[in-house]
């Protein structure tokens, strides 16, 4: 199985080389109309089915690597060291990704996925998908590259096949590690399509915005998949860590979100272009920027250049990764010098308070949070250079600099949808924002007795409580704003249908996916935001217990019923089974363990928690007191962490929704009537 | 005689207060310290929350945090301590000295700029629009009307 899937991902190369040289020539051809012994349209066919064919041979490799741990081949190197017979198979199918060349043949294959898929939709646009296609093939090419030569993932061991492997990372060991890498990885890899439809499309200098539209649905589902890989890794990182939060800064985290902030900008930049022609370059830019940054995080996190939890990522392949960076940045400037005319905006602005002004300053502020993180990752690099050393930018840094600007966000979260295209009036800003503002007020006086304390700021050191005020009462502001779009179209709805106002709020959206389902999105973001405010009142407590010994925190009482220790093949694990009182009523019971896998002799906290919408009880066990042999707990008590969650699925269905075509309002009339019909039916009876 | 036993209680209740509030204040600046420094055993988490079974470090470094805070030392003080014994990296955020202050400036002033420069950007351009002669009639701004009003309206 080795060998078969070296040579798999070898003729992936060959074919991916092909499908770029075979392009470029082709398309070369076509923009000259010079002609060489085939045609350009019969050249350009064969690269576009050898990029089809590179999806298999990639595909066999992966199949092969996932085999090779399924039957235990400790031949493998890669296997061996990440991988071992006691793994549940699950994990052993997350060994795909769990170390560096794993991780590259997966890159290379969703790629590949992802090519396979517009290649085979060409007829969309054969001509710009041509450009694309030969694009994704370059970056395909670096890839298979890497795998082949660089991070081989089919290596084999020297001397003699081990009896048993190493096992897999046991913080790897849990099963949103199944699903979290390949949802990030979709992600970063996704937004290569728009980047090659985007410089296809400045190469081929094509006309209208098209393109565009092509790459719309393309760039919310990337968008989509790293959202939810992110969050995925949020919640593995408060389920596994046991350090009681979800977010720590580090560098691998910090370079998943600066992509996703400029892909976030690029969603809302491409709906002036759309709409009113205008941003162009912007839009070009943004999207050639996020595709660099999702390079440079890889970049970043794998060349040791900074320093992460997640070094089992780091090797050598740094050089490749700067040589490609700097590949495709030349080509992208260069192809913008040469075709910037072009990008010649239609219209301009008209007035500072309108939507296009109002996507203007989201960009901006998008793009000041996306610079905030890079420059807060690269600044130990940064200090080392200047002052011969390095500093730490972590968690203080970011909350004191990127929170103020997240919240700034939200505000415009919620202003920008109420504004219209070209000017807003001042009677429009009257009637939509009036009811949000009371609201929003309304609430920051409501949560001062709560212990929502925003004069905090002044007092002490502690920001938390201020920053939370604020988001609570905007929270509740574009939470309003938001419903009150949905109640003032769906009463429009009600009046002409006749409906009840739920129906025509449903029928509103589908009328206009795109646009409630961009609320919906917008709905889910203010939620997860308000999860995020909760962190300023986190509690925590530590304490050696002994049988039927407890502590209180916030509504709790926790009590120590018993402790033990036990064995699998896989991990010893010790544990307390703690009763959790409030009120003095038992609420539930939590077990938190502390396993050391046998494989790799590394231990890991199992959190026990207690998730309500209020907040979490979040208990681990942090070890045996050496003195007395009992355990120590750890219980922080979380508040809002639910919402984070919800949120995310809330915006999972508001993307799903936007996604989705318009329900034409004939087809909504039609059905109307055709419910409408045996209701009159019905009464026509009854008033007999 | 019961108002006599209030007023005795008074300074019992004083120094109880003083007692509970001075223990609340230490451990306030104990857990806001610890979020303020690094582990440095190579974990890159933040002092307090390092939570690795056997850290060589952790405990060893909480317990010096205790014993500096206990001794009166101000915040300042401790994470001076701190910074000369385990060098800079032990710091959860650089401290606003020499070039340090760069990394606490740069971020806000590029928010500032960006803001200034898009205020600027939105002039400009409004004044370049009032010169532009209306086209009322022109097809392309009937479509586009059209759909602006499609958008914005119902």
């Amino acid at each position: 199985m080795p060998a078969f899937g070296s040579f798999s991902l070898l003729i992936a190369l060959v074919l991916s080389g092909y499908n770029l040289l075979a392009g470029a020539v082709a398309l070369r051809q076509l923009a000259t109309g010079r002609r060489g012994w085939i045609s350009p349209e019969k050249l350009a066919e064969t690269a576009r089915r050898a990029g089809i064919a590179s999806f298999f041979t990639t595909a066999c490799a992966a199949f092969a690597l996932v085999w090779a741990a399924f039957t235990n081949d400790f031949s493998v190197a890669y296997i061996t060291e990440h991988s071992n017979r006691a793994l549940p198979a699950a994990y052993k199918f997350a060994a795909l990704w769990s170390g560096q060349e794993g991780s590259l043949l997966l890159w290379a294959f969703l790629l590949s996925a992802y090519g396979f898929v517009l290649r085979v939709r060409h007829k969309v646009d054969v001509k710009l998908t041509a450009y694309a296609s030969t694009i994704l093939a370059g970056i395909q090419v670096f890839f298979l590259l890497l795998v082949n030569v660089a991070a081989t993932p089919f290596s084999l061991v020297t001397g003699a096949i081990p009896a048993d492997g190493n096992g897999l990372n046991p913080l790897l060991q849990y099963p949103e590690m199944v699903i979290h890498p390949p949802m990030l990885y979709l992600g970063y890899v996704g937004f290569s399509v728009p980047f090659a439809f985007a410089l296809g499309a400045l190469m081929m200098r094509y006309p209208g915005e098209k393109w565009i539209h092509i790459t719309r649905r393309w760039t919310m589902v990337t968008w989509l998949f790293l959202t939810v890989g992110i969050f995925l890794g949020m919640h593995w990182a408060y389920s596994v860590l046991g350090w009681g939060g979800y977010w720590g800064w580090d560098p691998v985290e910090n370079a998943s979100v600066m992509p996703w902030l400029t892909g976030t900008a690029f969603l809302h930049s491409v709906m002036m272009q759309e709409k009113r022609g205008m941003m162009k370059s912007w839009n070009v830019w943004l999207i050639f920027s996020t595709f660099m940054l999702a390079i440079l995080g890889t970049l970043l996190t794998r060349s040791g250049l900074v320093s992460s939890v997640h070094a089992f990522a780091q090797s050598a392949i740094g050089t490749w990764f700067w040589v490609f960076l700097v590949i495709v940045l030349a080509v992208c400037l260069f192809t913008y010098v040469l075709n910037r005319d072009h990008l010649k905006t239609e219209h301009k602005l008209e007035s500072l308070v309108s939507r296009e002004s109002s996507f203007l300053f989201n960009n901006l502020v998008l793009l000041a949070a996306c610079f905030t993180v890079l420059w807060g990752t690269l600044f130990p690099v940064l200090s080392e250079y200047v002052q011969g050393n390095r500093v730490t930018v972590s968690a203080p840094f970011y909350n004191r600099v990127a929170v103020p600007i997240g919240v700034f966000l939200l505000f415009l979260t919620g202003i920008g949808p109420l504004l219209a295209w070209r000017s807003t009036s001042m009677r429009s800003i009257r009637k939509n924002f009036v009811l949000p503002g009371i609201v929003g007020l309304l609430v920051a006086i409501a949560i001062i007795p709560l212990g929502v304390h925003p004069w905090t700021i002044f007092t002490t050191d502690e920001q938390g409580g201020f920053y939370a005020w604020i988001t609570f009462a905007m929270a509740a502001a574009v939470i309003t704003a938001i419903f009150a779009e949905f109640w003032r179209g769906g009463k429009v709805i009600q009046q002409k249908s006749g409906q009840n106002l739920l129906t025509s709020m449903v029928q509103l959206t589908r009328r206009n996916t795109r646009r409630y389902g961009g609320y919906i999105v917008h709905f889910g973001i203010v939620l997860i935001f308000i999860g995020i405010s909760g962190q300023a009142f986190n509690q925590s407590h530590e304490q050696t217990m002994n049988y039927k010994q407890s502590f209180m925190l916030g509504p709790y009482t926790i009590e120590c019923l018993d402790y033990s220790q036990d064995s699998n093949p896989n991990y010893d694990t010790e544990f307390a089974l703690l009763n959790v009182y409030r009120g003095g009523h038992l609420v539930t019971q939590l077990s938190p363990e502390l396993r050391v896998y046998a494989a790799s002799q590394q231990p890991s906290t199992i959190v026990a928690n207690h998730s309500t919408l209020a907040w979490d009880l979040y208990v681990i066990y942090a070890g045996k007191d050496p003195g007395t042999g009992q355990p120590v707990i750890k219980a922080f008590l979380n508040p809002l962490v639910a919402w984070i969650w919800i949120g995310l699925i809330v915006t999972i269905i508001g993307t799903g929704i936007a996604l989705a075509p318009n329900l034409s309002a004939a087809i909504a009339a039609q059905r109307h009537r055709a419910v409408v019909a045996p209701e009159v039916v019905a009464a026509g009876k009854a008033g007999d | 005689m019961r108002r006599l036993s209030r007023l005795a209680l008074l300074p019992l209740l004083v120094v109880l207060g003083v007692v509970t509030l001075g223990s609340a204040d230490t451990e306030a600046r104990y857990n806001d310290l610890g979020h303020k420094m690094m582990c440095v055993c190579g974990c890159s988490e933040i002092l307090i929350e390092c939570n690795h079974v056997g850290c060589p470090d952790s405990d060893r470094m909480l317990g010096e945090l205790k014993a500096a805070i206990a001794s009166g030392d101000t915040n300042d003080a401790v994470l001076e301590a701190f910074q000369e014994k385990y060098g800079p990296t032990v710091l959860a955020a650089p401290l606003l000295t020499r070039f340090n202050i760069v990394a606490w400036v740069v971020p806000p002033t590029v928010l500032v700029l960006g803001l200034a420069g898009t205020f600027m950007l939105v002039k400009k351009w409004r004044l370049r629009t009032v010169a532009m002669p209306a086209v009322a009639d022109d097809p392309a701004s009937v479509e586009l009307r059209a759909r602006i009003r499609k958008e914005t309206e119902l």
